[in-house]
């Protein structure tokens, strides 16, 4: 067999992991090579992910505001209309847009860029399949390199009883590109995604019920954030099951039969739309990885790395969504920087007590760090502070007084632990509380900083003064 | 192609350096200019960077004192980047035109026939173990990254008792933190806060020369690469800054001055019964006991004024003498000897003796005392006596020429008037720079305070 083409590294997988090691690889000097099997890189986040939900967010925001919110600001619009195809049609305008942008960046930068799905041949060896639609390159071509960093991230989980069909019964992709509005869309699974697409439906008119398995949504969030998440969510018409199961599924002449077991009862469920987001499980189907022994998590199927992100195959390396920790594209961006660094011999790590985690429901709930539910159950000493936002200036302005700041610092040395936001602006507003942990700083830092005036971020200084007032806790 | 990494020139008079911190990791691609290391002298710090672009090979570990010029480490030009992205595992010497990066370990490779990308030989017979990686394992979850690994080394903590936050329930350098803060309670805490109260009260200290004997000087001198031994439970950690300006003066004494002592030896008995008589009305009237320290202080002023060349020092082709009388006092405190200065103690009874020394004590126990209490002392001395010394030499307190060590009383039978009596005695001994000071002229002045001491009406009359 001929040798292929040959570089100092393979990325597979063009989404927020794989692009940013590709760029950072070539500013260190080496030959890059990423494949990706999707005509557009930016992976899930930019294309079906992250991207497309906060436009279509945002935008069901702007209606949302103009039919209810508007007339208390003295705006009065007769008519309000929604035209979701001109919607749709926006969202994909800014996903291509932006998707342009990352392929602009990668080919200028000098990554070669190129289609396919891979499949790995060994430590230094992949073969790509390119897709077979007319296309003049060799159906299958060998690439060589002296690394290879997977980064194929995550698909989403299918409810055992019921599989996708992409009308009815759909995942997060195909709840971002309904046709029409839903008349009654039952949600599967009350966490980011879940929350985030009901949201956006609910918006624009359709009736949302939420079925959850565990007792809160958001769970793993602070537990005072759920709790008040859930409330708001409730007051803006959400119906929410909660430590509910569900015990069986089944298409119907009106859509879909959902069968629901709660508090030991059971009870059905009748809607036209069927988003099932219970999670996203690591995506290595195709990738060959035990073929080439790349040791995989027998539990959870995360591929397992150490502290370089080296698989138990040396020269393969492995990041994002593949590997453990939170399903993030913040979290695969910075390690895929941080492989390709420790490949180039750079002492480099990510910082996973400081990874914030933001859900873009109106408002806006961010968090990064130790909730105090689990600091209790560590028996950590610990001081909370929260200022709700009802007290801040600029949120008054704006009418978005929902929601606190909640800052927690170690009751010793008063080193910040964590931070937990519901606010209009919880996902900018959390910056400051992830810098504060990265430089280890104490809560009175943020305290004593003057923040401009007025400004949500004042919430957050309030909420670290508060922290001092109080008195420590103790599990 | 190898380059030597040497320690560079970084002063006249400096012969060898502390490395104290390898600032990249065994088998790390480096570049050019990248800083590799940092030395430390007692005056500077210094980072050493790469020559060239190649693979790190270290030698010598982090906290060695290294000799200026020697070889530290290697770097293994790399022909290439794909060089790089060699395994870092067991090293072998396979230099190919084409390098064609590593093969792969893995104990599973299960079509190996079919992997284009392997040259020549395909599994190494076992490798020299002194790879750090003796064949590839599992990616564990027990790995530290390396922030979380720096502070684990630096405070010797158990790792297997830090529960891990990290994905896959990895260990993180918060969780480090977080464990430290915990486990250390209170004191750790405060430590943190601001180095403000290490615990412990200080106690009046003997000769500073056990400080000295006791300074690993052989055992921090390990050079060359690392030797193979037993493994030996050892524990290594920089030394603190009060401890290295420690070392450093009393290194400096035995090798800049001419140091000789003389002994002689002192009846207590008039000093202890005036002390007993007198403990009381004392304690009544001034709030502290009668101590013997302020005998001493007071008999060595009345020497000091009849040998001045013991009150003074030194300076180039001068002699500095000093007609005032600062008299330190070495107190060993928790985190290293200290030497506070009673100023002008020739103008102070025995009770402002006594309480200058009480107040010094308690500050040092609450880490008050400032660079000026310490600073300009013209003679100094040391009680061994409490800790039970019978007899040492001192070391001098440079730039000073002279240092009185005192040690415990004890009862010894002595012959006065042709007769053999009981009487608490003590062995004193005086440190002095023979440059200055004759032998006679030290001899007389021990003299001096021993008679003093034995005949307190002497300080009164100060004869």
């Amino acid at each position: 067999m001929t040798p292929g083409k040959r570089f100092d590294l393979i990325v597979v997988g063009a989404g927020p992991g794989g692009y940013k090691a590709c760029l950072r690889a070539v500013q260190l000097g080496m030959k890059v090579a990423c494949v990706e099997k999707d005509p557009l890189p930016g992976g899930v986040c930019l294309n079906v992910g992250c991207i497309p939900s906060k436009a279509l967010l945002d935008s069901s925001e702007y209606y949302q505001q103009m039919r209810t919110g508007f007339a208390e600001h003295g705006i009065l619009a007769d008519s309000v209309k929604l035209n979701l195809q001109a919607m749709m049609a926006r969202k994909e305008r800014v996903v291509e847009g932006l998707g342009e942008n990352v392929r602009k960046l990668m080919e200028s930068a000098g990554v070669e860029c190129i289609r396919g799905a891979a499949r790995l041949r060994g430590g230094n060896s992949i073969e790509v399949r390119s897709p077979a639609s007319g296309s003049k390159s060799p159906a299958a071509a060998i690439l060589e390199a002296g690394g290879i960093l997977l980064a194929t991230g995550s698909e989403p989980i299918p409810l055992p009883v019921l599989p996708y069909d992409g009308m009815k019964v759909v995942d997060s992709t195909g709840a971002l590109n309904f046709q029409t509005v839903p008349e009654h869309l039952v949600i599967v699974g009350g966490g980011a995604i879940g929350l985030e697409l009901g949201s956006v439906w609910k918006r624009l008119g359709a009736r949302v019920t939420v079925v959850e398995m565990m007792p809160v949504i958001t769970a793993g969030l602070d537990g005072q954030v759920s709790r008040t998440l859930e409330r708001i969510l409730t007051k803006q018409g959400f119906t929410f099951h909660l430590s509910a199961m569900v015990a069986g599924a089944a298409l119907s002449p009106g859509g879909v039969r959902v069968s629901i077991r709660q508090n030991g009862r059971e009870e059905a469920i009748e809607c036209d739309r069927l988003l099932i987001a219970v999670g996203r499980r690591p995506f290595t189907r195709g990738l060959g990885v035990e073929s080439v022994g790349v040791e995989l998590d027998s539990r959870t199927g995360h591929v397992l790395v150490d502290t370089r992100y080296r698989t138990s195959v040396p020269t393969i390396y492995a990041v994002g969504d593949l590997i453990a920790g939170p399903a993030l594209a913040h979290k695969a961006s910075a390690e895929g920087v941080a492989a390709v660094e420790c490949m180039a011999g750079i002492s480099s790590e990510v910082n996973y007590d400081a990874i914030p985690s933001i859900v873009y429901t109106s408002p806006e709930a961010a968090s990064v760090g130790w909730t105090e539910e689990r600091l209790k159950e560590r028996g950590i000493h610990y001081r909370a502070g929260i200022c709700p936002l009802s007290g801040t200036a600029r949120a008054r302005c704006m009418g978005e007084t929902d929601g606190f700041v909640k800052v927690i610092a170690h009751a010793g040395t008063d080193r910040l632990l964590g931070a937990h936001i519901i606010a209009a602006r919880a996902s900018d507003m959390i910056s400051e509380c992830v810098l504060a942990m990265e430089l280890n700083a104490p809560s009175e830092a943020i305290a004593r900083a003057v923040h401009g005036h007025p400004t949500f971020s004042e919430a957050v200084r309030e909420a670290a003064a508060a922290v001092r007032k109080r008195s420590g806790h103790t599990a | 192609m190898q380059i030597q990494i040497r320690v560079p020139e970084v002063g006249e008079s400096v012969q060898e350096a502390v490395l104290a911190e390898w600032y990249r990791r065994d088998g790390d691609f480096v570049r050019k200019g990248d800083p590799l290391f940092a030395i430390e002298t007692d005056k500077v710090t210094l980072e050493v960077s790469a020559e060239a672009d190649g693979v790190l090979k270290i030698l010598i570990r982090e906290g060695a004192t290294v000799a200026i010029g020697s070889v530290v480490g290697i770097l293994e030009a790399a022909a290439e980047m794909g060089e790089v992205l060699k395994p870092h595992g067991p090293a072998r010497e396979e230099r190919e035109a084409e390098p064609v990066a590593g093969t792969p370990e893995s104990t599973r490779a299960s079509d190996p026939g079919k992997l284009p990308a392997i040259s020549g030989e395909e599994a190494p017979e076992s490798p020299p173990a002194l790879g750090k990686e003796p064949g590839r394992e599992r990616p564990s979850v027990r790995e530290l990254p390396p922030s979380a690994e720096r502070l684990v080394a630096e405070k010797g903590i158990d790792v297997s008792k830090i529960l891990g936050t990290g994905p896959g329930g990895r260990v993180t350098r918060g969780d480090v933190l977080l464990f430290l803060e915990e486990s250390a309670g209170a004191e750790a805490m405060e430590r943190m806060a601001g180095e403000r109260r290490p615990p412990g009260r200080p106690a009046l200290q003997e000769a500073p020369e056990e400080a000295l004997a006791g300074s690993p000087k052989g055992a921090g001198a390990v050079s060359g690469a690392e030797v193979h031994r037993p493994q030996e439970a050892v524990r290594r950690q920089p030394m603190s800054r009060i401890r290295l300006r420690i070392a450093e003066r009393l290194l400096e004494a035995r090798q800049n001055t001419a140091m000789l002592t003389t002994f002689n030896e002192i009846d207590m008995s008039r000093v202890q019964a005036a002390r007993i008589r007198f403990k009381e009305a004392f304690l009544k009237k001034y709030g502290v006991s009668p101590g013997i320290m302020s005998f001493f202080i007071k008999a060595a002023i009345v020497a000091l004024k009849e040998f001045p060349e013991v009150n003074a020092s030194i300076d180039g082709r001068d002699i500095v003498y000093h007609d005032y009388y600062h008299i330190g006092i070495a107190v060993g405190a928790e985190r290293g000897l200290v030497v506070p200065v009673i100023r002008h103690a020739d103008r102070l009874g025995f009770a402002e003796i006594e309480k200058a020394i009480k107040d010094f004590a308690a500050k040092i126990g609450r880490n008050l005392l400032e660079l000026s209490d310490i600073e300009g002392g013209t003679f100094t001395i040391t009680n061994g006596g409490v800790y039970g010394s019978l007899m040492s030499t001192p070391i001098l307190n440079t730039p000073q020429s002279g240092i009185l060590g005192m040690h415990k009383i004890e009862d010894r039978p002595v012959a006065v008037d042709g007769q053999i009596v009981i009487r608490p005695m003590m062995y004193v001994a005086l440190s002095y720079d023979h440059r200055l000071i004759d032998g006679r002229e030290a001899v007389k002045f021990l003299k001096r305070i021993k008679e003093c001491v034995e005949n307190p009406e002497r300080i009164v009359m100060e004869i």
